[in-house]
């Protein structure tokens, strides 16, 4: 599974960690995350991230 | 010291920094401000705190209006501390459990400074906090420039607290708009460039935003320099502009250092290329300008024409510095070139080169090398290279 950054506050999402803040389980590959997810720094969709 | 009055109830209580010069790694020639907002309503509310070295004045200032003492709500717009730093003392000369209204960011980071004593109470983007016969509205605008970055705005009295937004390093014997004039625009515009730049998009978003929720607003103060009463409008429509990025499309820049004034000439004889084709060029030397005041005119500027001398098979320091700082401020819609002047081996040029094209810049020439010190001919290829730089920028 990739890791993605985002391209605007350089945050990492790792699916191994997930988001769980936010409701994401651990092992939740970055393409399943809910259309509405966003960024838990700073807010950025997902089109706003790119593979690391 | 004295609050100063901004509107009935409602005072400016920050503190004036009159001798800083460097604002980490940003040039502030007239020092700077850390302005707070005190309001005087049945729940007395400070919003913002200062500097921590500047706890004193802010102390001074708010007793001048009420015993701090009083102090019900304390409002937290940006975590960064040059606007949180004094929160801890404040709170511990204070001496109570006062609520501190923060984003939901905002609680994460002042907890990452100061621990988790502090009693925040973290508000969603809209929340309303009232305050007796005031209403405070919260808008979250993250990444302007914080993660916790928010607005903070009183809805009676049509005031915006904007964080850093709209901001400017600047401390004179002006507090507003009306009292400077033009001049201030500089400060805002080199704020912009150094501070915001890389956020324009997000920014030209939270402009949006603060549009469609139609608050009329009759001032906007903002943390560091003057407020905004006169013509609020003035410093939207400018941030709307800027968060364009459009360049300036006959200005270029030509940003160099040298050791033995050869990549010097070669910056001058490019200058000269560039106007003769009609372009307002000037050389910036990195050791005589500031890179924060490279920046802003950079910020601007069409085309870059960076140069640096080979110093030991690598670039020169100054040059990799100001590389690094722009970089990361994410520059667009700019035509880049690299040039400089070497010995033996003549590296850096095309390491400035490799940096330019990782920032996405339009790259239309080769980098230009000379050996040593330009001759005659060496100089017309300099002037020649300015002339094409120029016309591709048309």
């Amino acid at each position: 599974m990739d890791n993605f950054v985002c391209l605007v506050c350089g945050f990492v999402y790792d699916p191994n960690e997930g988001d769980p803040e936010n409701g994401v389980a651990a092992g939740t590959p970055f393409a399943d995350l809910p259309a509405d997810w966003t960024c838990p720094v700073c807010g950025a969709p997902k089109d706003q991230f790119g593979k690391e | 010291m004295k609050a100063l009055k901004i509107a009935e109830g409602i005072y400016d209580v920050g503190a004036t920094d009159w001798n800083v010069r460097d604002f980490h790694g940003y040039s502030t020639e007239n020092g700077s401000t850390y302005n707070a907002f005190l309001i005087i309503d049945e729940k007395v509310t400070l919003i913002d705190t200062v500097k921590v070295d500047f706890l004193d004045q802010l102390m001074a200032k708010i007793s001048s209006v009420i015993d701090p003492a009083k102090i019900d709500y304390i409002v937290s717009n940006h975590t960064e501390m040059d606007h949180s730093g004094a929160l801890p003392r404040l709170l511990h000369r204070i001496g109570k459990d006062i609520p501190v209204f923060c984003s939901k960011m905002g609680h994460k980071n002042l907890a990452s400074h100061f621990g988790q004593k502090i009693n925040y109470r973290p508000v969603a983007d809209g929340e309303e906090l009232c305050l007796g016969k005031r209403t405070l509205k919260f808008i979250e605008t993250r990444m302007i420039h914080w993660p916790d970055s928010m607005f903070s705005y009183l809805v009676e009295d049509k005031i915006l607290f904007s964080s850093d937004g709209f901001g400017q390093h600047y401390a004179g014997p002006e507090r507003f708009d009306d009292e400077i004039g033009e001049a201030i625009m500089p400060y805002a515009k080199k704020y912009f460039a150094n501070i915001l730049w890389l956020y324009a998009p997000l920014i030209k978003g939270v402009l949006n935003k603060v549009r469609e929720l139609n608050l009329p607003i009759e001032m906007i103060c903002p943390d560091h320099g003057v407020l905004w009463r006169q013509n609020p409008a003035k410093i939207v429509e400018a941030y709307t502009r800027w968060c364009d990025l459009q360049p300036q499309p006959d200005k270029a820049l030509v940003i160099y250092d040298t050791m033995w004034h050869s990549t010097e000439a070669m910056a001058e004889a490019i200058v000269a290329g560039l106007a003769a084709e009609g372009v307002s060029a000037k050389p910036m030397h990195l050791r005589t300008c500031h890179r924060s005041d490279v920046v802003t005119e950079a910020f601007d500027a069409k085309a870059l024409v960076i140069g640096s001398p080979t110093l030991n098979n690598g670039l020169f320091p100054t040059v990799a510095d100001f590389l690094t700082y722009l970089k990361g401020l994410k520059p667009k819609n700019k035509l880049a070139a690299s040039f400089g002047s070497f010995g033996w081996s003549g590296e850096a040029a095309k390491l400035v080169e490799d940096e330019l094209k990782t920032m996405g810049l339009h790259l239309s020439e080769d980098p230009l090398k000379i050996q040593y010190v330009p001759n005659r001919e060496g100089l017309e290829k300099c002037f020649e290279f300015g002339r094409r730089i120029a016309r591709a920028m048309r």
